[in-house]
């Protein structure tokens, strides 16, 4: 199974794809990883800086939201990519995620850069367990 | 979706053809843009039509296109009282916008020396993802910026005292509480003023086209005074300060939704009663980024002048580097206008539209108030872009709003699989217009067959009377982001 798929009819001025994962863990590192790929060949993307995260809320998609837009945040604070992701994410009362993402120093002459993305939309926001798998669409804004 | 031609280039979605819509949708196009529309943004229209407090008309612009919540291309305002506040009807770039700057420069004089000067732009304005600006700030300095705008960057030397008159709103709309904003957002934005960020955003040199002047007056006004002139378009906005502002309320918003009880067709529409406590934080915040965007163009327009200033060793003043005007196209701001026939105090929300507010309105600076005030739409990289003027119509008719630029019509994704980056830039080379970009994928997105016409889309509004033509300019260099 791929990790995602970019839907190049879906949104016009911006990025869209879906992401599939076993897990639901799988499933977010699927998305985080499309998010970057969008910004940068990710294979050419070393995994040697990381970096702790934690978010909790009481949805999936608010969940999904604000992951991505802590890497989106952390892309431009940081100046970093980001091309591996261990997370784990539990569900009590609300949803927490807790993990480790690497990634390397943004840098034009050792990647292949492609565009900016600036956040991650609401808009057809998606995530569906069907069967024994996770499916999500995500809309960024570049 | 049923609509109705009200008059020659203006359509009308009625309020029967969706439950909900408060005001009947209106969309600026001819026959032809009409044809070829994206339907989603009839969909995405008649969303925001159904939004309370809405007033006269949901709008959209002939360069509109599937946007998320709003189409790009949308206006709407909404009362002050009964109405809300959208973060998706002004987008994550907020005040993203375009500056056209005049020069004493012909072609002539320019070609011989355009890989220089392209060289030298290149150098001294940072593009693409994660660049860093010149301007070094602390928290305290980046906050007297998000409520000074423009008057920051003249009083730190940055920019002329006449610059302001020239830039919408004096480059400082009041309002701007920098107590609204997340510390995240001023950490993510603090590095980045003078940068040009990526995607569509550009700095671009033009030709004033001296056979294809629709409107004498208004060119002379402008500056235009030889033929083919030198001309610079800087197309940027607020960069991952804005970016932050809009992520951090939108989520704001989607808990505030359930507060107030409030229905939506999309989730990207999310939003607050204007007169809330949610809505009036937004709003001061929103501000906080528009100030800080003219704050960035103009600290792009320091830099550009200092690079034509070494090329062409003489001063930016003596090069005649006066800005024509400086528009924001993604904002959402207090104006006055006629709700069934009575002038009234409403929030009027452009989502990729421009203010064109026509001849003898007080908020025209004097200097072009006989005329109306300038309106700047930016072509794809590859074609022609056009400074055009406001009109009494559009005051009228859509809330003193048109078009901001040609409009996509074909994914970024699918225009890459038809270019190439380095094919495109050796091509655009070839007809003429010199590329400097940081990426090659990136270039290959912003291809001109990714987009509608420009000719058309502005011959749309002139036709209509929202927004009058008044002269053509055509690439000669781009620099992307």
């Amino acid at each position: 199974m791929p990790k995602f798929k970019f839907l190049d009819d879906v949104a016009i001025a911006d990025a869209a794809f879906i992401a599939y994962g076993k897990t639901l863990e799988e499933l977010f590192e699927s998305c985080a990883l499309a998010t970057f790929e969008v910004m940068v060949a990710t294979k050419g993307v070393k995994p040697e800086q990381k970096e702790e995260i934690m978010i909790k809320d009481q949805n999936l998609d608010d969940l999904l939201f604000d992951f991505i837009s802590e890497l989106i945040y952390l892309k431009d604070v940081r100046k970093i990519f980001f091309s591996k992701f261990d997370l784990l994410i539990k569900k009590n009362k609300d949803y927490k995620l807790t993990g480790t993402v690497w990634g390397e120093k943004i840098d034009y002459k050792k990647q292949e850069i492609k565009r900016d993305v600036k956040a991650i939309t609401y808009h057809l926001l998606e995530i569906k367990k069907s069967g024994n798998s996770w499916k999500a669409q995500v809309i960024l804004d570049t | 979706m049923q609509t109705k031609k009200i008059e020659e280039h203006i359509w009308e979605i009625p309020v029967t053809e969706k439950e909900g819509m408060r005001v009947p949708a209106r969309i600026i196009a001819s026959e032809k843009i009409m044809k070829e529309m994206d339907q989603g943004v009839y969909n995405q229209i008649t969303n925001v039509a159904c939004l309370p407090g809405i007033q006269n008309y949901a709008y959209c612009m002939p360069d509109g296109h599937w946007g998320y919540g709003f189409p790009i291309g949308g206006v709407a305002a909404f009362d002050l009282k009964e109405g809300i506040i959208s973060p998706g009807g002004i987008g994550f770039d907020i005040n993203c916008g375009v500056r056209s700057v005049r020069t004493n420069l012909s072609f002539d004089e320019v070609k011989p020396k355009l890989n220089e000067l392209m060289d030298a732009l290149f150098r001294l304005i940072p593009a693409g993802v994660g660049s860093t600006g010149f301007v070094k700030l602390n928290t305290e300095r980046f906050k007297e910026i998000m409520i000074k705008g423009v008057d920051w960057c003249i009083q730190n030397g940055y920019g002329w005292e006449e610059d302001r008159e020239r830039i919408e709103q004096g480059g400082r709309i009041p309002g701007a509480n920098p107590d609204k904003v997340s510390q995240k957002s001023i950490s993510r934005g603090m590095d980045q003023l003078g940068t040009l960020g990526s995607g569509n955003h550009y700095l671009e040199l033009q030709v004033a086209q001296t056979d294809r002047v629709f409107h004498p007056e208004a060119a002379k006004v402008f500056g235009i005074d030889k033929p083919n002139q030198i001309f610079v378009m800087i197309h940027c906005g607020s960069r991952g300060f804005g970016h932050q502002i809009a992520t951090d309320y939108l989520r704001v918003f989607t808990e505030a939704m359930r507060k107030y009880n409030i229905q939506i067709l999309d989730k990207e529409l999310a939003c607050a009663p204007f007169n809330s406590p949610e809505g009036q934080d937004y709003y001061e915040a929103m501000l906080c980024a528009a100030n800080s965007a003219f704050a960035n163009r103009q600290v792009i327009l320091h830099k550009i002048r200092e690079a034509f200033s070494q090329v062409f060793h003489k001063s930016p003043l003596e090069l005649g580097m006066h800005i024509v005007y400086d528009v924001a196209h993604n904002i959402a701001k207090i104006e006055e206008h006629l709700v069934n026939g009575v002038k009234k105090k409403v929030l009027v929300h452009r989502k990729g539209a421009t203010r064109s507010f026509g001849p003898g309105h007080v908020d025209v600076p004097e200097f072009y108030r006989q005329i109306g005030q300038p309106v700047i739409v930016g072509g794809s990289m590859e074609t022609s872009s056009y400074l055009l003027v406001g009109t009494q119509k559009a005051m009228e008719m859509t809330m003193g709003s048109t078009l901001h630029g040609s409009g996509r019509t074909m994914s970024r994704g699918a225009a890459k699989k038809k270019v190439r980056g380095y094919e495109l830039m050796k091509s655009m080379e070839d007809r003429g217009i010199s590329v400097r970009a940081v990426s090659m994928s990136g270039l290959a997105e912003e291809a001109g067959i990714a987009y509608k016409n420009i000719s058309e889309v502005v011959e749309a509004v002139d036709q209509a009377g929202i927004s009058r033509k008044v002269i053509e300019l055509k690439p000669i260099g781009n620099i992307k982001g």
